[in-house]
């Protein structure tokens, strides 16, 4: 390996910590909706407060998304990867639970909407 | 002629092997679209034994081929956006002096996923898997070191056996 090769990994390296931290110093703050996005479209904002199930079928698939004790996760999908399904359940602003096959997004959102929150706090 | 076809030819299939086996691995980043990038070790030797147009022929009909053979049509896209753009950020990293087929191997690992990575973004047309990116970074590192390494014998022995093959 040369000189050159070390401060390109150094430099990838850097960048990459200096991502996490970014995002591990974010607030993290609970959310208040799942937002569901299919083709980059919302398709429907459910409240976490609300213990539901949500069933979409889609000509490219199925996935069940269930909303449990204030977070949101992929019940059940029949995408090949199954890699949403197996996501850990989400509650925070922001974060999502993805199924690429079948271009679906889950999203948790923060209470900005209902204002009642900024008071609250 | 015939002897370049047959060189592109045995790139490709060893290729072909190396998803193979990455395929058998149970290994998977837990992130939509990507995988580990084995095959990227041919595309590595084929850009310091054979020449540029040949390399980037290997990476293309390699990556078409898997996608059919293993009936895996969905993920062409992703894949072919992180070989193309692994293919010419490791083709401008080989011509700059100063570097070894193990920075270009590390270049290519972590573009290879960047590739794969923007992609999927443009399919569902989210910034949310932004999120996977310093994780991608240092998985595209990890792969592209281990690689480069297996890939600098390799390179020089293919090198030596053409050189004397003319
Ligand atoms: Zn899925």
């Amino acid at each position: 390996m040369k000189k050159k090769d070390f401060i390109l990994i150094a430099v990838i390296l850097a960048l990459a910590l200096a991502g996490l931290f970014f995002i591990r110093t974010r607030k993290h703050e609970e959310g208040r909706y799942a937002v569901v996005y299919i083709d980059g479209e919302e398709f429907g904002k459910y409240d976490l407060e609300v213990p539901q199930e949500i069933v979409i079928e889609t000509d490219r698939g199925y996935n069940k998304i269930v909303i449990e004790n204030g977070a949101v996760r992929m019940e059940e999908a029949d995408c090949p990867d199954l890699i949403c399904v197996h996501h850990k359940s989400i509650s925070y602003d922001k974060e999502s639970i993805i199924c690429l096959p079948h271009r679906l997004v889950v999203e948790v959102t923060g209470g900005e909407e209902s204002g009642i929150d900024a008071v609250t706090y | 002629m015939t002897r370049k076809i047959t060189i592109t030819a045995l790139f490709v299939a060893l290729a072909m092997v190396l998803s193979y086996v990455e395929a058998l691995i149970p290994f998977n980043f837990g992130i939509p679209g990507v995988k580990l990038g084995l095959a990227n070790l041919v595309v590595v030797t084929a850009l310091y034994v054979l020449d540029a147009k040949t390399a980037f022929a290997v990476s293309v009909i390699r990556i078409i081929l898997i996608s059919v053979t293993f009936g895996n049509i969905a993920a062409l896209v992703y894949s072919l956006a992180g070989g193309i753009l692994s293919y010419f950020v490791m083709l401008a990293i080989s011509r700059i002096k100063g570097f070894s087929p193990v920075g270009v191997s590390v270049a290519g690992g972590v573009s290879h996923n960047l590739g794969q990575l923007i992609a999927a973004m443009l399919v569902i047309e989210s910034l949310s898997l932004s999120y996977y990116l310093p994780v991608l970074m240092i998985a595209g590192v990890i792969t592209g070191l281990l690689i480069g390494l297996v890939a600098k014998p390799v390179i020089a022995a293919m090198s030596e056996y053409m050189g004397r093959e003319k």
